[in-house]
């Protein structure tokens, strides 16, 4: 086909997505970048722009913002990898053993991750709060005389919370590692003399290991940023980085400082996604 | 085959009734005649559900959070089909940027993706609203879209076009009348994923929502209000009926799109 036609074809078909995600992700990010730059938020965008460091400089003077970003990053990880650990052996039951009714079996995984969010929060509280279903049940044995809140409002709560919400999810991506894995190699295993624990430890568990880092990737990003969870189940001491974002630019109103913080959220998940996409990547896993 | 392990089965069904026990307790107190949600029961109602369709303010977010779905989840498939045939079928300069910059709101944090957001349309002037709700959901939910549309084209042979081209219909006719029908389930799979992450989407939507709010965010503010609880709970069984069978349609399409079980009804958040 003619080239220049070809070109115009391209430009047509490329040229609306790559319109819209400038002007809503890419700009929008430079913006952030820059406003984080910005001495205060009076004035307009451009024109009383001064360039400062001066919200950096707050950023690293204030251990606060470091301990909450370290708790944070801790909190990303345990889920991450508790997740990781317990939707492993799901994965692996479904692939090797259901054999027929694997396709049943992931379905019934997979609805509760289709109800909403917020519902199933909900849902806990009405369990574990402190009216809820178990301090009544304890109540009514005689083993409690007062309810106790034992889940709820903490940073373990956030934590519980938060694993139980991805632990299905993460399922999917080992999944889709362990059905690539090839059969035969284990046939062979088998007929080298390998028993099978030491089939599971040097062919299955090697093999799972790219799906088994993009589902703990998949769970640490939207996690590490996370400000819904801590606002439901979190109570005083349960916040995290994504809610001292959150506030500054909601109630705080310092915008300046929270493009700031959100920055450095930014390059640190972005650094992380580079460091792994050598071994594995997420869009492999979607889709 | 190694021997058989019985605490496998027993691990997934112990997780399984882990995941459905909240599902259960809502919908046992959707029917609770009481407002306030704790033990003992009261007894059986309907009346939470009669009042659902009267309560004025609740089927307004639930209509604002279909208008954003569907309008967001259109958009999404529209430029992901864009996206996904310029990647498949064209060699060009940038495609590894294109490609990373629209993965990306699959690696930034939402609250990052919503405060920017927030950031431009202050600096353009425009209000926040359910359109800054449903240009933000677009972003979120176009990596989804151009996935499960790229991994349909690349299954599928090249040489259909060009046949269909040398007997006589120009580019965009084959586009319209080959390419799409060949993708249709794509396409189908890809706007409903779009318009389920739109649905229940609450971290951006909270940070852009204006006087009107979607069912995430309205549903959060009624949270804190126990006498309003029953009904968030009806309604809570209503919307669970929506995306199942959004869902399930899901599954189905899937035997038609993906060779890889449960592939496409992925998503995260």
């Amino acid at each position: 086909m003619p080239g220049a036609e070809s070109r115009r074809r391209l430009w047509a078909l490329i040229a609306p997505p790559a319109f819209w995600l400038c002007a809503f992700l890419v700009v929008p990010l430079l913006l952030l970048s820059a406003y984080s730059f910005r001495a205060g938020m009076s004035g307009a965008f451009f024109r009383d722009w001064v360039p400062t460091l001066e919200n950096y400089r707050i950023l690293f003077a204030t251990p606060s913002f470091f301990e909450l970003l370290a708790v944070s990053v801790g909190i990303a990880l345990v889920v991450a990898l508790t997740a990781t650990a317990l939707a492993y052996p799901v994965a692996y039951y479904v692939v090797f053993r259901a054999r027929a009714r694997a396709g049943v079996f992931i379905v019934l995984l997979l609805i509760p991750f289709w109800i909403s969010y917020l519902l199933r929060v909900m849902a806990w509280k009405l369990i574990l709060g402190s009216s809820g279903v178990v301090n009544a049940l304890f109540m009514s044995l005689g083993l409690i005389q007062e309810p106790i809140s034992i889940f709820f409002y903490s940073r373990v709560a956030v934590v519980v919370t938060l694993i139980y919400v991805w632990t299905p999810f993460v399922t999917l991506p080992i999944l889709a590692t362990l059905y690539r894995i090839d059969r035969s190699v284990l046939e062979a295993a088998a007929s080298l003399g390998a028993t099978p624990a030491q089939r599971f430890w040097r062919v299955t568990f090697p093999l799972s290991r790219p799906g088994l880092i993009a589902a703990a990737v998949m769970v640490f990003i939207p996690t590490v940023g996370e400000y819904v969870t801590p606002l439901l189940v979190g109570g005083s001491t349960g916040a995290m980085y994504g809610n001292i974002i959150q506030d500054f630019f909601g109630r705080s109103a310092n915008w300046p400082l929270g493009a700031a913080l959100a920055v450095v959220m930014l390059a640190g998940t972005l650094l992380l996604v580079v460091a792994t996409s050598r071994v594995s990547r997420v869009e492999q896993y979607i889709g | 085959m190694p021997r058989r392990l019985w605490g496998l089965p027993a691990y997934y069904f112990g997780l399984l009734a882990l995941l459905y026990l909240p599902l259960f307790v809502l919908l046992v107190f959707a029917f609770n005649d009481g407002t306030i949600l704790a033990f003992p029961m009261r007894g059986f109602t309907l009346r939470w559900f009669e009042q659902l369709f009267a309560t004025e303010a609740l089927m307004r977010a639930l209509r604002n959070s279909v208008a954003v779905a569907v309008g967001s989840g259109t958009i999404a498939v529209v430029l992901g089909a864009c996206g996904a045939i310029a990647f498949v079928r064209f060699r060009f300069r940038g495609k590894g940027t294109f490609m990373t910059v629209a993965l990306l709101p699959l690696y930034v944090p939402f609250v990052v993706v919503g405060v920017s957001l927030l950031l431009l349309f202050s600096v353009i002037g425009l209000p926040r609203s359910l359109l800054t709700i449903a240009a933000a959901h677009t972003v979120v939910s176009f990596p989804y879209a151009l996935l499960i549309l790229t991994a349909r084209l690349v299954g599928f042979d090249p040489h259909l076009e060009e046949a269909a081209m040398s007997l006589g219909a120009n580019y965009w006719e084959t586009l319209r009348r080959v390419i799409l029908p060949l993708i249709a389930p794509a396409l189908l799979a890809a706007w409903l994923t779009a318009f389920t992450v739109s649905f229940d989407e609450f971290a951006i939507a909270n940070l852009l929502a204006g006087a009107e709010p979607t069912l995430p965010v309205y549903l959060y503010s009624q949270l804190r209000m126990s006498a309003r609880l029953p009904l968030v709970i009806a309604m809570a069984g209503l919307v669970m009926v929506l995306t199942l069978s959004i869902f399930f349609t899901l599954v189905w399409l899937r035997r038609f799109v993906f060779r890889v079980p449960a592939a496409g009804t992925v998503r995260a958040r």
